[in-house]
């Protein structure tokens, strides 16, 4: 398991964001070192997805910087450089899911149509959707649709994969199966995998290192391994949040 | 002691001389029952006395609704220094209080939104409407993007172009066949009427063809447009804005204006000429049916008329303004639709929105292009 020493993959510094106008959350300082899965947690409205849309420049911080890669995460700047799986899927209903994979490898690769196709038919067997190339995103389920989306976000091999409720709206086996996807791409590809989640059970098993956000207290409340926090973190709200009790 | 009753349920007030009123309740406790005269239990708590007790051993049933208004009716006379308690309850009945006590009452997080007056509320809808539209941001990324679209062209969805012509326009042939030709029919049933007094029923086919050319058959085929395609980009691109296809689209590098908005703004542009010119000439055969059938002219003095009448840049300047049709007409289309907020009601909201502005816009940029072309004609 990658430890604290390896290089930030991404900085937050002095970080302030919200919608608007309106800061959520504010002081904001934390770096995920390289190779790790991470964990953004906290209750539902606390924030934690507005942070992660800060991270993969959707949206733009009110204060403060973020640095993925050593480069400010703004979109439409070139090739994507880190993957990311919606809560929904994203994606794209007019599309079958080999077209959804192919599309950032005929927008950012030269390769031709066969290339593409060996690429896209590897990346769905990754994900084991292998045989359903050439289904729509309405003929399958939500928990393909996830791995679906996965196998996009892993399109272009990015070193780095952005996860937001992956096991949301997921029956326990489905969630299941996403976690030791997860857990298999950070162990075999070395990916640093950044979370955004409630869901403890997956937590705990796949997040090596975790923050949590709360609206409230409008920053970060703990930082740390998710199992450690749980035993003998000093906040209420943190032992409340891991040990399933009402704060 | 005094008492009142409502449907299922006793309230009698008992005086003690230490200062305590005991309300004692009997029956069952129903909100839809006790609710029209829970007025006489509140008068029964008057006067308040120093202490009170709701004693509720006689009640073998309460509801969710009634253990509210017995709460706060306990609150109401707690605030005005009474002391007053329930007792008495139990199983059931006990356990309801204890779910609906257990909880402190808050105030409010907001404040309800205080009443403002119409004229104030007009103008709060319209900065709304103007914000949430971001109708000048969109105008700026298009120029951005379509600047960046000319240096390199590649960047452009071209591929879909032929997709979405064909929606827009090979999709959308019968409604305009059928539209424009009895928009046809009925024109020329109209001049019959007035021309046919003069003797001049030829003059029908002058009438309608210029009529159809230069505003009708353009008019008509872009409202059509404006209803099927319109409609159709903004709710597809609000959709995927409210699924977060937008956002994955940025996130795997793609533009959102060169792989959504421009395919679809070429396409109307080169599509909606291509329907007028189809109204043009169904437009003209609808004058030519009611020509033949109702005034008993010929085919060939019809169509001989018709070519005299009409030149070929009344039917350019008709044809030629439909292109900006179609630039409106995709552009309000894809900008409502970008700017979608909200689930499926901001979806309706910016369909609507969309068909209603281009609807607007048609009918302007038409009364631009008429005096322009008038000018010009001078």
């Amino acid at each position: 398991m990658p430890s604290r020493s390896e290089p930030a993959i991404i900085e937050a510094r002095e970080l302030t964001i919200g919608y608007g106008e309106t800061a959520i959350l504010a002081g904001l300082d934390f770096e995920v070192p390289a190779g790790e899965v991470f964990a953004i947690l906290g209750t539902s409205g606390s924030g934690k997805s507005t942070l992660l849309r800060n991270l993969i420049g959707l949206d733009r911080p009110l204060a403060g910087r973020i640095l993925v890669d050593g480069a400010e995460p703004a979109q439409g700047l070139g090739a994507p450089r880190f993957g990311v799986l919606f809560q929904s899927g994203a994606l794209f209903g007019s599309m079958t899911l080999a077209q959804n994979v192919a599309l950032p490898l005929r927008k950012w690769t030269g390769l031709d149509a066969d290339a593409i196709d060996t690429i896209v038919r590897s990346k769905l067997r990754l994900v084991g959707l292998e045989g359903f190339e050439n289904h729509l995103p309405a003929e399958i389920s939500g928990g393909m649709k996830k791995r679906a989306g996965i196998a996009r976000a892993l399109a272009l091999d990015p070193p780095l994969l952005f996860l937001d409720e992956p096991s949301a709206g997921l029956d326990p086996v489905s969630s299941v199966e996403l976690d030791a996807l997860i857990l298999t791409l950070n162990r075999s590809l070395g990916m640093t995998t950044v979370i955004v989640t409630h869901e403890l059970a997956s937590i705990f098993t796949i997040a090596s290192d975790c923050i949590m956000v709360d609206r409230g207290a409008g920053t970060i409340i703990a930082r740390g391994n998710p199992a450690e926090l749980r035993e003998a973190s000093p906040d209420p709200r943190v032992r409340a949040f891991f040990n399933r009790q009402p704060a | 002691m005094s008492e009142t009753s409502g449907p299922g349920y006793r309230v009698e007030r008992v005086e003690s001389e230490d200062g305590l009123a005991v309300l004692r309740f009997a029956g069952e406790l129903r909100f839809r029952q006790c609710f029209d005269s829970w007025q006489g239990v509140r008068e029964l708590t008057r006067p308040t006395a120093p202490r009170m007790q709701f004693d509720l051993s006689g009640v073998d049933h309460l509801d969710g609704a009634a253990t509210a208004l017995l709460l706060e009716l306990r609150n109401e006379l707690a605030n005005e220094g009474a002391e007053a308690e329930i007792v008495g309850a139990v199983g059931p009945v006990q356990a309801m209080l204890e779910l609906y006590g257990a909880h402190a009452p808050r105030p409010s997080h907001k404040s309800p939104p205080p009443s403002v007056g119409i004229l104030d509320q007009i103008g709060r809808e319209t900065l709304e409407m103007f914000r949430e539209s971001n109708a000048l941001d969109f105008v700026g990324d298009v120029v951005v993007a379509g600047v960046q679209a000319v240096r390199r062209p590649a960047a452009v969805n071209w591929a879909d172009i032929p997709r979405v012509m064909e929606r827009a326009g090979a999709d959308g042939l019968p409604i305009v066949i059928v539209i424009n030709f009895l928009v046809g029919v009925v024109t020329a049933f109209q001049a019959a009427i007035q021309l046919e007094q003069f003797g001049a029923s030829i003059f029908v086919a002058d009438l309608v063809g210029l009529s159809v050319t230069r505003e009708l058959a353009p008019l008509m085929t872009a409202i059509i447009v404006a209803g099927r395609s319109g409609a159709a980009f903004s709710a597809e691109l609000g959709t995927m804005r409210v699924s977060e296809e937008i956002d994955a689209l940025r996130t795997l590098g793609l533009d959102p204006y060169h792989f959504l908005v421009f395919p679809r703004v070429i396409a109307l542009v080169l599509v909606l000429p291509l329907l007028t010119i189809l109204a043009d000439v169904v437009g003209i055969a609808g004058g030519l049916l009611v020509a033949m059938l109702g005034l008993d002219l010929t085919a060939n003095a019809y169509l001989v008329q018709t070519q005299q009448a009409v030149h070929p840049w009344d039917v350019f300047s008709g044809v030629a303004k439909t292109a900006f049709f179609g630039l409106n007409i995709a552009l309000i289309a894809c900008q409502r639709g970008l700017a979608t907020r909200g689930g499926a009601e901001g979806v309706g909201r910016a369909t609507t929105s969309a068909v209603v502005t281009s609807l607007f816009a048609i009918v302007l940029v038409d009364a631009v292009f008429t005096v322009l072309f008038h000018a010009f004609e001078k």
